[in-house]
């Protein structure tokens, strides 16, 4: 029964659209059917805005002095406890390109009319979109919530110059053996638990920093002496990291995590879609499938650049 | 792909995600091993700028990988192909030019502050003049 109504809408559909002189859109241009084409060009336009972000944030980051190292600022994961540089956005990378290969899976079987196999593969890369969505909601909340950055204030800095840092009655901080807690130009350091004054200025009880052992410690004071400098001899507040990091990081992920989120949304609808049939009705190989794995491909794509200037360089 | 066998396909697939998932494996260790996390020293000059395009490099390969393999792009006609990648090259120009920019306003940031603190003391106003009365400016 079902065979029969589905063969009978198809040759319909043939009826109406006897379409093959290039005015009735018989002729693709560039063998490409109207949907598949334009989902190139949007993910063209789409290239554009992402390529906007990133040189933005390249233009900034020239213009500052310092720039946060990432992999001091990335350096938690779930379940681990300690400094783990870069460990868990490669994790995460793992988990787009394995939902990239699922997508590449559910696209063959699709060629192939096998509508389960189709389905199945959907359902892998829903979930690894979800699981990516996940991890980064982790990463966000670490950042904000534990480390203070938003898109207003950055905590992760990089010394200008040499130094020494100086505890809060203005003593040079020294290690247990009496030698200076010293400092060179480049090195990280984090203001810790940052608040806002009545005058809504940002201030920090302590500086997180590395010692000679490479642990990270934390100083009970936020003040600063450098060795070198025009600032030199003189002991300063350490600054705040550039804000604009906290900025560029949080839209430019946040506007990668939107087009994963509606990535997920639209593969969900089309995996429901395939598995109640609707694309065997139209005998295309399952085509539709092929359309949202360009753009769930082409997320990934924009990953592979975001996971470049913001986690590698 | 139809030109392709469907065991050959998937072994394909197995293929990529393996060399996608090497690079990207290859990548973050050598960044770690140039921010001194594995024992070496800290990559300064010349290393740090190999290091910038050794990263820069791997990371165009893969987005070429996923273009023209996951995405088909290999497949699809020139015409198709060529209307898609041709104009990313504009982006050749905004790199160079945008990243001029930011440098340029690094450069200048010193210049800024000393402007914005100078204090100027305004020319005396002239006084007597045939349409203003010598009060105006006074108090």
């Amino acid at each position: 029964m079902a065979d029969t109504s589905v063969k009978h809408a198809h040759e319909t559909h043939e009826h109406d659209s006897d379409n093959t002189g290039s005015w009735e859109g018989g002729t693709e241009p560039f063998k490409a059917s109207y949907g598949k084409l334009m989902m190139w060009y949007f993910l063209l336009s789409d290239a554009f805005t992402f390529a906007g972000f990133l040189i933005a944030y390249g233009a900034l980051r020239f213009s500052m002095p310092t720039w946060p190292e990432p992999d001091w600022v990335f350096a938690t994961a779930p379940f681990l406890k300690g400094h783990w540089p870069l460990i868990f956005v490669t994790f995460m990378t793992f988990v787009l390109i394995f939902s990239s290969v699922t997508m590449v899976r559910a696209v063959q079987e699709g060629h192939r009319e096998n509508k389960n196999g189709v389905v199945f593969w959907m359902v892998m890369t829903v979930l690894g979109g979800a699981v990516f969505l996940g991890c980064q909601a982790y990463e966000w909340t670490t950042l904000i919530a534990h480390e203070d950055m938003t898109i207003r204030q950055n905590p992760f800095g990089r010394h200008s110059y040499d130094g020494v840092y100086v505890m809060a009655d203005g003593k040079e901080a020294s290690y247990p053996d009496g030698s200076p807690i010293s400092f060179k130009k480049g090195d990280n350091y984090t203001m810790h638990h940052v608040t806002r004054d009545a005058n809504n200025e940002l201030k920090a009880e302590g500086l997180l920093y590395k010692n000679k052992e490479h642990d990270i410690v934390e100083l009970p004071s936020t003040k600063i002496k450098y060795t070198s400098g025009p600032d030199a001899g003189r002991t300063i507040e350490a600054p705040f990291g550039p804000k604009a990091f906290g900025a560029l990081f949080f839209f430019i992920t946040g506007f990668h995590g939107f087009h994963v989120f509606s990535g997920v949304l639209f593969l969900a609808i089309i995996a429901i879609n395939a598995a109640s049939g609707l694309y065997v009705s139209r005998r295309n190989g399952y085509e539709m499938i092929e359309k949202i794995g360009l753009y769930w491909h082409f997320v990934d794509l924009v990953w592979v650049f975001v996971f470049l200037v913001f986690y590698l360089l | 792909m139809s030109h392709q066998s469907y065991e050959e396909q998937k072994r394909f697939v197995v293929r990529g995600l393996i060399l996608l998932g090497i690079i990207t494996l290859v990548e973050v260790f050598v960044a770690l091993l140039a921010k001194g996390h594995l024992g070496m020293e800290k990559w300064e000059g010349a290393m740090h700028y190999l290091y910038m395009l050794a990263m820069v490099s791997a990371s165009l390969y893969k987005a070429y990988f996923i273009v023209f393999f996951f995405m088909h792009m290999a497949h699809e006609v020139r015409g198709l192909a060529m209307s898609v990648l041709m104009p990313t090259l504009l982006l050749v120009w905004a790199i160079i030019a945008f990243f001029q920019e930011g440098s340029s306003w690094g450069a200048s940031r010193e210049k800024i502050k000393e402007k914005n603190e100078q204090v100027v003391t305004p020319a005396a106003p002239k006084t007597g003049h045939l349409l203003v009365p010598s009060t105006t400016y006074k108090g």
